[in-house]
């Protein structure tokens, strides 16, 4: 097992590497010069080439990657072209909260997904289900970022009950919340139905029912668990798009996250902070892949024995290599 | 036990459907037998004959939708199982009746051990605390032969044949008085299927339980039934003990049935299978449900369905030939 979670940290690492190529390319071809931007319209043209030359701008697309990998493997992400103040420190005041409202938008959406999902599955082809599921299409397909104007309308503008912006208190997280975990909700609600629905009638339920077992236990004992591995899935890439979905989001209701942070930054053609903010973010997506694949170990024993497998297989090969 | 004429089970016309969009399928068409305790009941016929169907109905687990037991009486122990609440059923299910089911591969949960399976069913049916309930469901699984060790594997760990002795042990944990077998050896190979029947027989003779084997398998009767049902398109077309259906076989059904397995004894250039194929059971022809296939058909057959004739005593036959 635990050969495993090695194995599978040592995998991120290209794939990280691939992420810093990839941004580090895009904001190479991107039109704009940072040095100018920084400096404004009044500055002469010798000031931004002197400039230029400070921040490595003229150096070639190699010189400039490879510094810029070295650097990160530092731990040194740049200095913001703005204010001045590394990057990593700036994703860390920043990050905290993108975090927050992720984590409490996906539990909002796991607290009122799953059940949902399971009494559409029991009660499949009933009024309830089909209201759940028309509740569920329209979560999937309604823009996230609309949702937050209409609930800003109706919840700020005529009913002046919530806070329209900023994040001062938990008063504030609701719209936010909602809004963000809509298509969480919906997506984890369907998940469940379908891998419910065929759970249930899989032989095992019947011969569970056949001890005599009591119905809420045989949904939520017998069948929940096994319906579990694609609902984690489906969390799990909800939770990650949640982390970068609240780009839009953080706009609407200006929350100071991480989201709005990288939007000003792309605005601003502040290379460090968006290379920056994308690193973290995939490291945040690798790490969060890496916990839903340990989890199917902890859910399914299957899969637990395969992995136990496969470091044995390794075992063996190196006792015999 | 106080029961004056020992019944156990008692079941009248039993009719159950599926009531599907695409048409009514009429499964099991008034089917009656009784069983007496410590008698094990061979219930033949072939795929799609409805046996497991109306086993499911004895458990009172028809998936509804789209199932229906329209019509019938089943009585256990003098209760009408047909007018059980669901409270009374969960204390009827695994523990006055319970049922092996077919495919040891998909009967067990792949996520729970053997033993929190096993244990499940004793907790449910007997006061024990969690510590009793376990020592008791280890041995359950020594009973069934295997090493009570192997309680915390999960069913991935095991093979086909010790799965389905897993399935026996939880179908055998609380001590049931009717056990259910629904083709209990069909998913194994034949010196499992040879194993398992043995430790059937003997885990009967052991609880004295009473026994409905559910089989195509004319073979396996003969090894462990005491009586006989032959079912075809969801009726009993012929029932008796060994002897009446092995030697002294009237229904036409029946006939081809044997006629149709190989024998060591005889020799014939020939088998003589049952031409065509069982009747789709949404579309049943009318008259006698066997009348397209059967080779002694007279006009009558075509309309008018036979009612259930006793010939010998204990010998039914449900054929216009013997009315």
């Amino acid at each position: 097992m635990l050969k495993f979670v090695i194995k599978r940290i040592l995998v991120t690492i290209p794939v990280l590497l691939g992420v810093t190529l990839l941004i580090f390319t895009m904001m190479y071809f991107t039109n704009g010069d940072p040095a100018r931007l920084i400096l404004g319209d009044e500055a002469t043209e010798i000031e931004v080439e002197v400039l230029r030359e400070d921040l490595g701008l003229n150096d070639s697309f190699l010189e400039q990657y490879t510094n810029y990998l070295i650097g990160v493997i530092k731990g040194n992400l740049g200095t913001s072209y703005v204010t001045g103040i590394p990057v990593s420190v700036e994703i860390m005041d920043r990050i905290g909260i993108t975090i927050r409202l992720a984590t409490l938008s996906t539990l909002f959406a796991v607290v009122i997904g799953i059940p949902a999902g399971i009494i559409s599955a029991v009660k499949q082809y009933s009024a309830v289900d089909n209201i759940t599921m028309i509740l569920a299409l329209l979560g999937i397909t309604m823009p996230n970022f609309w949702l937050a104007l209409m609930l800003v309308l109706f919840f700020s503008v005529f009913l002046n009950i919530l806070p329209a912006s900023g994040l001062y208190g938990p008063l504030y997280y609701i719209m936010p919340v909602i809004s963000i975990s809509a298509v969480s909700i919906a997506t984890i609600a369907r998940m469940t139905r379908s891998s419910m629905l065929e759970v249930i009638r899989q032989d095992y339920i019947r011969t569970s029912r056949a001890k005599g077992q009591t119905e809420f236990i045989i949904i939520f004992k017998h069948a929940l668990k096994n319906a579990l591995i694609p609902i984690i899935t489906v969390i799990g890439i909800q939770f990650a798009i949640s982390l970068g979905g609240a780009v839009v989001n953080e706009q609407v209701f200006a929350i100071p996250g991480l989201g709005k942070f990288m939007v000003d930054a792309i605005k601003a053609r502040n290379y460090p902070v968006v290379q920056g903010g994308v690193l973290v973010i995939a490291i945040m997506f690798s790490i969060l892949n890496l916990l839903i694949d340990l989890l199917y170990a902890f859910v399914d024993p299957r899969i637990k024995t395969q992995y136990q497998k496969s470091s044995k297989k390794l075992k063996i090969a190196k006792e015999e290599g | 036990m106080n029961d004056k004429s020992n019944t156990l089970l008692f079941v009248r016309d039993l009719t159950i459907y599926y009531i599907t969009d695409d048409g009514v399928v009429k499964a099991v068409n008034g089917i009656s037998f009784d069983l007496e305790r410590g008698e094990t009941l061979g219930l033949v016929g072939e795929t799609g004959a409805g046996k497991t169907t109306a086993a499911l109905g004895l458990m009172r687990l028809i998936p509804d939708p789209p199932g229906k037991i329209i019509s019938g009486e089943i009585v256990v122990n003098g209760k009408n199982i047909l007018q059980a609440t669901k409270h009374e059923l969960h204390g009827y299910r695994g523990k006055e009746v319970s049922m092996i089911f077919q495919d040891p591969m998909t009967a067990l949960n792949p996520i729970l051990t053997v033993g929190d399976q096993i244990a499940e069913v004793i907790r449910l049916h007997e006061k024990m605390s969690k510590e009793q309930a376990y020592k008791k469901a280890s041995d359950m699984l020594e009973l069934v032969g295997i090493p009570s060790e192997r309680m915390s594997e999960y069913p991935h760990q095991f093979s086909g044949g010790m799965k389905q002795r897993v399935v026996i042990a939880i179908a055998l944990a609380c001590n049931p008085q009717l056990l259910i077998a629904d083709e209990p050896t069909t998913a194994l190979d034949v010196t499992i299927q040879a194993q398992v029947l043995a430790l059937m027989r003997e885990l009967r003779q052991k609880y004295d339980t009473s026994m409905i084997m559910i089989t195509h398998d004319l073979g396996v009767v003969t090894e462990i039934c005491d009586k006989v049902a032959i079912m075809y398109a969801g009726q009993i077309v012929e029932s008796g003990n060994l002897e009446d259906i092995y030697e002294n076989t009237k229904h036409p059904y029946t006939k081809g049935l044997f006629g149709s397995l190989p024998s060591l004894s005889s020799k014939v250039n020939r088998l003589s299978p049952i031409h065509g194929l069982m009747p789709d059971p949404a579309n049943l022809p009318d008259g006698c449900a066997f009348h397209p296939r059967c080779p002694n058909k007279m006009p009558e057959c075509e309309t008018r369905c036979s009612v259930n004739t006793e010939i010998e005593s204990g010998h039914f036959v449900r054929c216009l030939l013997y009315e």
